[in-house]
């Protein structure tokens, strides 16, 4: 009996040492689902659930850590993903700081790197990072399309006192000369804080025909309710952080005729029959509703959803060229994505090529306005 | 002119509420040595409680007082068996199992009939008040005698469980309630809205009756004896458990009315409570960490600054807020002669 054991036992550790051939594709991932990001950590994170488990026949492993958004977390995180699991491609996260972080390692480590949120990386990184986000530049860009239409000259701007409030900053700043209008305040708060009189009465003074809150979620409610209170009647912009059915929660009556840019996915319903995005942001949108429950649509689980269809579009030609697993596979999957063409996501169609790693045009955008206490396309 | 009464009405409103919570936690810390940074996860869970009870639905918070209070039970329970002390078992099971279960039961009963903004500022008293001396006999209790250090690590330990539960049981974004008040009145050239007077007048009512506890009453007599010299009130037969237990109610209850307050004023976080509670922090260092009168008043000059501050510089809000105790901390730490309790014994 014992000798029977013994050999049993052998021939488990002898298994166990031969390296097997595993076709299996691991992709890693890290977000903040808690922490003080968590409202847009969730929806990515959640999205996986409905993401393929194989791609071309070979089944896929998701690796999904949580940072909480603390970049020293996050660190660790990614490294354990890219020298432990040997992922063979890397996707995050759920802010700006922490994509840059990962681009970074991801660069060092010779691993395609899908940034879900909207990075600028230096030009020795961007050949691994590939990013699913439209920019704020693009998007911004609707709104100053929509202000020059219709006659803004001044602008005021109150915005998140962190990353992503500079980033909208920068944006409107990038388009103020070719729209013709001027920026009269630089306002910031923070999403906790209990009060904005001081920043909104500082807007009231400069009188600028329209207001840009650079804000995400619920937190672009909190200037916009005492702007409308103080009897602000301008026209107030939002960002796409900010579209999404919590907003008009919180905000109420007071957010009713507030406009925002987005990715089409928000409202396909209202999409025109030719829209190119139509058919696969309905299609998203309508699974994730379904799983996670009426009216919790939104953009964050759109850029998962299209970074894994990016990632599902080059698999197959890299598979053709090496094995997961390797580092032959991750460049032939870099080199790969970097020639994706005319892929259909939820957010717009992306275009890569070894110049452009957003791929992203005008399509990937679209205006909505809060009407009857939803968001609807602006026809 | 109209600017400067616009920052002074918004500043006074946050600072009766940063004043309600630095007097909280100015009694916490004099009566048990805590510094008690769970009393913003308290605001948290008061102001969503309200928030949710407005929109109809049973809050998560009905889990946590009834888990807490089994969690609260069984350690009572386990202390009552080791020392054979049998007598003190259905009291605590009276307290702490049956009586939330009850509250809960009700309270998740009434949710959905929406009985109107005074019965829900009521069952959110009820929800939120025993967590106090539940957090108390968990975390506290079992280490009353050890250093402040410990107690103020057990405190970080606290404030990260409940703010985990406060995501699970509330969600990422954020809620606000309706006002309780609608409209307001003109003053002059400003509008002063009915919700920021009840701010202002229900926090003044609040240390009116704390006053009144600590002058009047002998429970309140005891918490100011514990407070001025522990050992002292322990000889004297004051025991340190109720007086712990006492200190900690009335810091939830604080905290549910500033929750309950701040609500309709704003959009709060899972999260939001933390910041809140800090700043009340900030403005009983100003007062000098000692004095009531001096705390209520740094919270006034503090919700002032900040409310002056987003005005001229709100990049930099924060930062003006928590610069100002550094030079409250040299001046105390000069004038301290590093006689500490914890260095006595």
């Amino acid at each position: 009996m014992s000798r029977k054991w013994a050999v049993s036992l052998f021939a488990a550790a002898a298994l166990a040492a031969v390296p097997t051939v595993h076709a299996e594709i691991t992709i890693g991932a890290t977000f903040g689902a808690t922490g003080p990001a968590a409202s847009l950590g969730i929806h990515y994170t959640q999205a996986y659930q409905l993401m393929p488990k194989s791609i071309a026949g070979v089944p896929v492993k998701y690796i999904i850590l949580e940072d909480g958004s603390d970049a020293t977390a996050a660190a660790k995180n990614v490294r354990k993903l890219l020298t432990e699991d040997k992922v063979d491609a890397i996707m995050g996260s759920t802010g700006v700081p922490i994509s840059m972080l990962i681009a970074q390692g991801a660069a060092e480590a010779r691993t395609p790197f899908v940034s879900l949120s909207p990075v600028s990386v230096s030009p020795e990184q961007l050949p691994w990072t590939f990013i699913v986000p439209q920019s704020p530049e693009l998007m911004i860009g609707a709104v100053a399309d929509h202000m020059k239409a219709t006659g803004v000259k001044t602008v005021g701007f109150i915005g998140f006192s962190d990353g992503w409030g500079d980033l909208v900053y920068k944006a409107t700043e990038f388009h103020a000369a070719s729209h013709g209008y001027r920026i009269v305040t630089n306002e910031r708060y923070a999403r906790a804080d209990t009060s904005v009189t001081g920043q909104v009465l500082k807007i009231m003074v400069a009188k600028p025909d329209a207001v840009i809150v650079g804000g995400s979620g619920t937190g672009g409610a909190l200037p916009h309710r005492a702007l409308v209170e103080r009897g602000y009647k301008g026209q107030i912009y939002h960002t796409h952080g900010t579209v999404n059915s919590e907003f008009i929660k919180v905000g109420g009556k007071s957010v009713e005729g507030a406009i925002a840019p987005t990715g089409p996915l928000i409202v396909p319903e209202d999409l025109p029959e030719n829209h190119p995005t139509r058919k696969v942001s309905l299609d998203f949108t309508t699974r994730y509703e379904a799983a996670f429950g009426a009216g919790t649509r939104n953009a964050f689980a759109g850029y998962t959803h299209d970074g894994v269809t990016l990632l599902a579009t080059a698999i197959p030609g890299a598979l053709k060229k090496a094995q997961p697993g390797t580092p032959e596979f991750r460049a032939a999957l870099r080199e790969e994505l970097e020639n994706v063409r005319n892929v259909v996501g939820a957010h717009g169609v992306y275009n890569l090529t070894p110049a452009d790693h957003n791929g992203l045009n005008e399509s990937a955008r679209v205006l909505v306005r809060v009407e009857n206490g939803a968001w609807r396309l602006m026809k | 002119m109209d600017i400067v009464l616009w920052l002074t009405q918004d500043g006074v409103t946050n600072g009766a509420i940063y004043a309600l919570l630095a007097l909280a936690l100015l009694l916490v810390f004099t009566v048990t040595r805590v510094v008690f940074i769970p009393q913003g996860e308290l605001i948290t869970f008061g102001g969503l409680s309200f928030a949710m009870l407005d929109a109809g639905r049973a809050p998560g918070t009905l889990y946590i007082l009834v888990l807490g209070g089994m969690a609260a039970a069984a350690m009572e329970a386990f202390a009552a068996v080791r020392e054979g002390d049998w007598r003190r078992l259905p009291r605590a099971m009276t307290l702490y199992v049956v009586l939330p279960s009850v509250l809960a039961l009700v309270i998740a009963w009434a949710a959905p009939h929406r009985f109107g903004a005074g019965v829900q500022a009521l069952m959110v008293l009820a929800m939120v008040v025993p967590l106090g001396p539940i957090m108390y006999r968990i975390a506290y209790q079992p280490l009353a005698e050890a250093s402040i250090l410990v107690l103020f690590i057990v405190s970080m330990v606290v404030h990260y469980i409940l703010t985990g539960l406060s995501l699970l049981f509330f969600g990422g974004e954020g809620l606000r309630a309706q006002p309780f008040l609608d409209g307001g009145f003109r003053l002059g050239v400003i509008e002063i809205s009915a919700q920021s007077i009840l701010v202002v007048a229900a926090s003044g009512l609040l240390i009116v009756l704390l006053w009144l506890l600590f002058e009047r009453s002998l429970y309140g007599k005891a918490l100011r004896a514990t407070a001025m010299n522990r050992v002292g009130a322990k000889l004297v037969g004051i025991p340190t458990v109720l007086t712990g237990h006492l200190s900690f109610l009335m810091a939830a209850l604080i905290g549910a009315v500033s929750g309950i307050l701040i609500a309709p004023l704003t959009t709060l976080y899972y999260d939001t409570g933390f910041l809140i509670g800090l700043k009340g922090f900030v403005g009983a260092i100003l007062g000098g960490m000692m004095s009531y009168p001096f705390a209520a008043a740094g919270s006034l000059v503090l919700g002032l600054l900040e409310a002056f501050s987003s005005f001229w510089a709100s990049a930099f809000k924060e930062v003006i807020v928590f610069t100002l105790i550094i030079p409250m901390l040299v001046w105390l730490s000069l004038r301290s002669h590093h006689v500490d309790e914890d260095e006595d014994k």
